[in-house]
């Protein structure tokens, strides 16, 4: 685990970097927007991580966020309502699933949640009339505070409030996590029955989590939904949950920082892969987890942490 | 004994397969005492605790707690009336530390739905400090739960359990796996820390020199039945329960482990 103040500086110096970079080259704005949004999603799944569960189908509250902007946009086609929409719902719909859910452990959880994004990916693609299927929704112009902007101004403003969201749910979930409940949800994993003997209710303990994951999920595919400006059923599609899970592996589940690291990584890698070897990328990404998981099993945070505590 | 009881099982019955764990088992716990269980292995003193605590269901008889049936409630709610338990295991939150799993006995106890305030501010860590140094753990204070030695992993298990404030104890086994040079060092902390709080304890126990010397009272276990119940001099000295249950004949002090 990172001190205080290691965390700190880190988030600092990743967000002048990542200002820095989207100023430099506005094409990799776009790239940084979306991993900061997916960040955001596989921070909600580093909670359950943390009660030593994985949920193989979280993409499916990601895309319940999407889908919420691509349906509302043409009614209310305002930012700042439509992202609080879209975390609402999709939270909503995660009591919903969770109640179900969280009853089980382990690979239980993990296939049920897989088979539930299953579900919904088919629903999605199959209710063409409501959906237009795997074609998708396209999203119309978006106004901020009731003003359009134009294109180049947008993208700064999806590329800031992604940021601020980033910042701002990782500074809460480091504080979730140090709080009695947050410490209860690791306690899931190491000591179900000591929870429910000091009268806690377990269940509901992972509830919260779930439900507080489901909506950041949400918010994650609000915002890409508002950036790419299209919407397809591949959002709830299983390898989209596993991209989630292998960005929070080569991330580092020790700290709050690590979703935003693995994500970023994950997109460059992505793009830079994809321009050097069109056929082959999803090969470097498949080495790159491999190299991770044997010589870094903290992730990058635990590689960064590392080199500072040595320093 | 004019007190109503504290804790009041009446018919107890309970079997697995064709193995009475509870054959009709009768028993008052009186408040302030402490009574020690032994018996053989699979005698259903385990049993006993696990039916009283919620974990397993009696196919027949009752159960009542300050005179209220708690039969039939869910662990988590006979916690909340008032009885802890310890284990045989230590269920220790063993990627926590020691203090963290004190804070977090102490946070279940006055409410964890904060979710942004931290399990170690002031208050708690306060009265976790306390309560650690009570059962002489200050030292490992900072240690990870599975780093302990079986001692001190006994100790904290039962630290956590007197966190709630309970008025009733039950403990499986409180000195099983301590080595016989810490034993009674950490039976006697047990026993200063629960007569301060004013606890009412029931034990499970095979060390017979430890139940002679700090049980009120002793139930001997045997088949699902309780054969013998009274003070220690009494039973310990009966032929019957030395035969039967000791596993000794002649006199001696040996304790027997079974």
């Amino acid at each position: 685990m990172m001190s205080r103040r290691a965390e700190a500086l880190l988030a600092l110096l990743l967000v002048a970097a990542l200002v820095l970079a989207a100023w430099a080259a506005p094409w990799l704005r776009f790239v940084l927007t979306v991993a900061l949004a997916r960040g955001l999603a596989v921070l909600g799944i580093l909670l359950l991580l943390r009660a030593g569960q994985v949920s193989f189908g979280h993409a499916m509250f990601l895309a319940a966020g999407a889908y919420t902007v691509a349906f509302a946009a043409p009614a209310v086609p305002e930012t700042l309502l439509l992202l609080p929409a879209a975390a609402l719902l999709s939270g909503l719909s995660g009591l919903l699933i969770g109640l179900f859910v969280v009853r089980y452990r382990d690979i239980f959880f993990g296939m049920l949640n897989l088979a539930l994004s299953m579900v919904f990916y088919s629903v999605l693609e199959k209710f063409y009339s409501i959906t237009k299927g795997t074609d998708g929704i396209r999203v119309p112009p978006l106004t901020v505070a009731g003003v359009e902007p134009g294109p180049e101004v947008q993208g700064w403003i999806m590329f800031g409030l992604a940021l601020g969201l980033a910042l701002a749910c990782a500074v809460g979930v480091r504080a979730y996590l140090a709080s009695p409940m947050g410490q209860a949800l690791a306690g899931i994993k190491t000591r179900e029955t000591r929870l429910e003997f000091l009268g806690v209710p377990a269940r509901r303990v992972l509830l919260f989590a779930y439900v507080l994951s489901a909506a950041m999920g949400g918010a994650s595919g609000a915002l890409i939904a508002m950036t790419s400006r299209h919407v397809t059923p591949q959002l709830a599609y299983w390898t989209s949950s596993g991209e989630l899970i292998f960005i929070g592996i080569l991330g580092g589940a020790g700290s709050a920082l690590g979703p935003f690291l693995g994500a970023l990584a994950f997109e460059l890698v992505r793009v830079y892969a994809a321009a050097a070897v069109a056929d082959a990328w999803q090969m470097i990404l498949g080495a790159v987890l491999l190299a991770v998981i044997l010589f870094a099993p903290g992730g990058l945070v635990g590689i960064l942490s590392k080199r500072r505590g040595r320093a | 004994m004019t007190a109503p009881p504290l804790l009041s099982a009446r018919g107890l019955r309970l079997a697995f397969g064709g193995v009475k764990a509870a054959d009709g088992i009768d028993l008052d716990v009186m408040p302030g005492e402490f009574l020690a269980i032994i018996g053989p292995n699979g005698a259903g003193k385990t049993t006993f605790i696990n039916m009283t605590t919620g974990y397993l269901r009696p196919q027949a008889g009752a159960i009542e707690y300050e005179g209220r049936p708690i039969l039939g409630l869910a662990p988590r709610a006979i916690v909340r009336r008032g009885i802890g338990r310890s284990f045989q295991l230590p269920q220790l939150f063993a990627e926590h530390t020691v203090l963290e799993n004190a804070a977090l006995a102490i946070a279940a106890r006055v409410g964890i739905w904060s979710p942004l305030t931290p399990l170690l501010r002031p208050g708690f860590r306060k009265e976790a400090v306390e309560l650690l140094a009570r059962f002489g753990l200050e030292g490992v204070a900072e240690a990870r739960a599975d780093a302990l030695n079986e001692g001190a992993r006994k100790l904290a298990d039962i630290a956590m359990a007197v966190a709630l404030e309970p008025r009733l104890l039950l403990m499986d086994e409180p000195t099983s796996g301590v080595a016989a040079s810490e034993k009674m060092g950490v039976v006697e902390t047990l026993v200063r820390v629960l007569r301060e709080a004013g606890v009412t304890a029931v034990f499970v126990e095979h060390d017979m020199d430890v139940v002679a010397r700090f049980a009120d009272r002793v139930a001997v276990w045997s088949q699902g039945r309780i054969l013998a119940l009274g003070p220690p001099g009494e039973i310990l000295a009966d032929p019957v329960v030395r035969r039967e249950v000791i596993g000794i004949e002649a006199a001696g002090a040996a304790p027997a482990h079974g």
